[in-house]
């Protein structure tokens, strides 16, 4: 079925990707959503953005990522070649950087001065206040009180880098509550602020322009993946909470037919327990923060409070794109749980001297299981999409260490 | 016509102002509402509009956000609020009745069995916040099979092209958001209001009415001059959140205070 798709052709003109996506949002956000869609249109030809972003992901950012071939781990886990896309080398530690950077310079030359931004594990809120510095732009992240309380770490950096950080009390005080008040700051504050979305989620175009920003990675890797080994990845595995580090490895490689994908969910404490965050696996289609895509609701339609060993994956909607990759049988999405994701962190650290973010050992662990399953000439190429350092709190503490 | 436009009209031959009240279904308790809902009609109340609780109500200030989680604490649903209407409909059957809400619970339901059930409760109006025109058009048609009417908010930003297509969806009355942000938020513009309100009646023959920011009697009058209603939310909600734990029986009170205040304010 995929091969009569032309993927680069979505979303269509209307923000729709098939039935997802769209812009389901009060009409008081509207005329905000139409100029950053008109000034998205202008400026993503405009030369000198383009050579700005190219160069700031350069210089800046240090792009290209390596691909790296993780041969002692592929050797002991006996199966495919297993090579890993290093986003945890990028300035502030993960793939979000490039998206920041990305939508800052869209409100710079949008003549925005003031930037808001959600953020879940930190990771998103950091690289929007890095960003903010850089450009003098003013900085206000949302952040839900459970994960300010899980990423205190995160949080201090932001500070640190001159943002006002704003803890989330409403709802399950958690990513998706902060992109609620994220939301509601922007249509209080439309005139000069620009919302920097840190997903591939959120009404159109916010899952077009972030997943544009991010596909930089799944271009590099699929150039670094023929040169280093003359043909492209067997496999693609990245997790995905809103999906933005998925889309964009997955995206450029969409037309490459051979190249089988993965998208791995937080299966939380299993998925059988309900304590999960992986509406992809066992959600249904609703309409959450502006598009509509797979979410995680009870029988009357409220939003369901998700669990996940780690924050940035902890969010009951996913990118409405995966939704429509997911029903066209292009991607397959999967599920790891917590014990599975920390037993990876382990080990990636122990054996190649990596330590992962949680969300990323999401995938580590699932692209395991499947190397296992295939031949050592195969290759598994895997989004490694952040660095473990914010996450030493949360895994003392699993051990009952206090730091 | 339905019962929202024999109101409205009732109330322009009379040459007054509609007073639109909004509550949030089983806020505090789901015991309160109907009781409330009698309570804002004796007081003054033309049009009832009754918040159905969700758990990511995305376009609400502080206020209503808390009474839509205090609903939810009880499991307010939108079948229990279906409910509510339906026996607030045993004693009161000329009131327009209105849910304003998020379209998930709704589409849970699926858009058929929902206005069904509606209808059959006796609303007389939808206003799902977030169903923009370029996505409500199925739900626009499906509402107005059972009469019933799909209402929409036009905002200060809200381009001419919008209003138009806006127009052609739109039922009932138009809901202008008199101000920039969220529900019960800022102050008032009276006077790009009433510029705004120009623009909007060129373009539908629908009575407007005004609301977002509207806190007492003075500023109900203010941003209801140029129009045919105001809406008081926040408000109500707020004064209604001071009840003391537990002693819920004053509520009706309370809202007899604000509203008769209001009420008297616009007939002034």
């Amino acid at each position: 079925m995929s091969s009569t798709i032309d993927f680069n052709q979505y979303p269509d003109n209307s923000g729709h990707f098939g039935p997802y996506g769209g812009r389901f949002v009060s009409e008081t956000l509207m005329h905000a959503l139409d100029e950053l869609e008109a000034n998205y249109a202008r400026l993503k030809a405009d030369p000198e953005l383009q050579a700005e972003f190219d160069r700031d992901l350069a210089h800046y950012v240090g792009r290209p990522s390596p691909l790296y071939h993780a041969e002692r781990w592929s050797r002991e886990t006996g199966g495919a070649q297993i090579y890993l896309k290093r986003e945890d080398l990028n300035h502030t530690g993960a793939h979000k950087i490039n998206n920041t950077i990305g939508q800052a310079l869209l409100a710079k030359y949008s003549g925005k001065t003031r930037i808001i931004a959600e953020t879940g594990a930190g990771q998103h809120g950091v690289a929007s206040a890095t960003v903010c510095a850089r450009l003098g732009l003013e900085c206000h992240v949302y952040m839900g009180e459970e994960d300010v309380r899980r990423q205190a770490l995160n949080v201090y950096r932001m500070k640190l880098l001159g943002a006002t950080v704003h803890p989330v009390s409403s709802g399950s005080r958690t990513l998706k509550d902060a992109m609620n008040e994220a939301m509601r700051d922007w249509v209080t504050n439309v005139d000069n602020t620009f919302y920097i979305i840190g997903t591939c989620a959120g009404p159109h175009p916010y899952p077009e322009l972030v997943r544009n920003f991010q596909s930089v990675i799944g271009r590099e890797a699929r150039t670094q993946c023929l040169e280093m080994t003359g043909k492209l990845p067997d496999a693609l595995v990245a997790c995905v909470g809103g999906g933005s580090n998925a889309i964009g490895l997955f995206h450029p490689m969409l037309g490459d037919e051979s190249v089988a994908m993965y998208g791995v969910e937080a299966g939380g404490h299993g998925v059988e327990t309900g304590e999960h965050a992986a509406p992809l696996t066992v959600g249904v289609p609703g309409v959450l923060h502006g598009n509509r895509t797979y979410l995680m609701e009870d029988e009357d339609g409220q939003i369901i409070e998700t669990h996940s060993v780690s924050a940035g994956l902890d969010y009951p909607g996913v990118g409405p794109e995966h939704a429509w990759l997911k029903d066209q049988g292009r991607v397959e999405y999967v599920t790891i749980d917590d014990d599975e994701a920390l037993v990876a962190f382990r080990k990636l650290t122990q054996i190649e001297g990596i330590m992962p973010a949680l969300e990323s050992s999401h995938a580590l662990a699932y692209a395991e299981k499947l190397a296992a399953t295939m031949s050592p000439e195969q290759i598994v190429l895997v989004n490694l999409s952040g660095r473990g350092d914010k996450d030493i709190l949360t895994v003392a503490e699993i051990d009952g260490i206090t730091v | 016509m339905n019962r929202i436009g024999k109101k409205l009209q009732a109330l322009k031959d009379d040459g007054r102002k509609a007073l639109v009240t909004y509550i949030v279904a089983g806020d505090p308790t789901p015991e309160t509402t109907v009781p409330a809902m009698h309570a804002l009609v004796a007081a003054g109340a033309d049009i009832l509009e009754i918040g159905v609780p969700f758990s990511d109500p995305m376009a609400e200030g502080p206020v209503i956000q808390l009474a839509h989680e205090r609903a939810l604490k009880h499991g307010t649903s939108l079948r229990d609020t279906l409910n509510m209407v339906a026996e607030f409909r045993q004693q009161d059957a000329d009131t327009p009745v209105i849910l304003m809400g998020y379209a998930n619970p709704i589409e849970k339901m699926g858009y058929d069995g929902f206005a069904t059930a509606a209808k059959s409760a006796g609303v007389d109006g939808v206003l799902t916040v977030d169903l923009p025109p370029e996505e409500a058009s199925e739900f626009t048609d499906v509402l107005r099979a059972q009469q019933l009417e799909n209402i929409f908010l036009i905002a200060p930003t809200t381009t001419i092209e919008r209003q138009r297509a806006i127009a052609s969806q739109a039922g009932g009355f138009i809901y202008y958001v008199s101000l920039k942000g969220v529900t019960g938020a800022g102050h008032l513009d009276i006077a790009s209001v009433e510029q705004k309100l120009t623009e909007i009646r060129s373009l539908t023959e629908l009575p407007i009415c005004v609301g977002f920011g509207i806190k007492d009697g003075a500023t109900a009058k203010a941003a209801s001059a140029p129009a045919s209603g105001a809406v008081v939310g926040s408000a109500i909600v707020s004064a209604m959140a001071n009840a003391e734990d537990g002693k819920y029986d004053s509520i009706p009170t309370i809202i007899s205070d604000i509203v008769s205040e209001i009420r008297a304010s616009l007939d002034s």
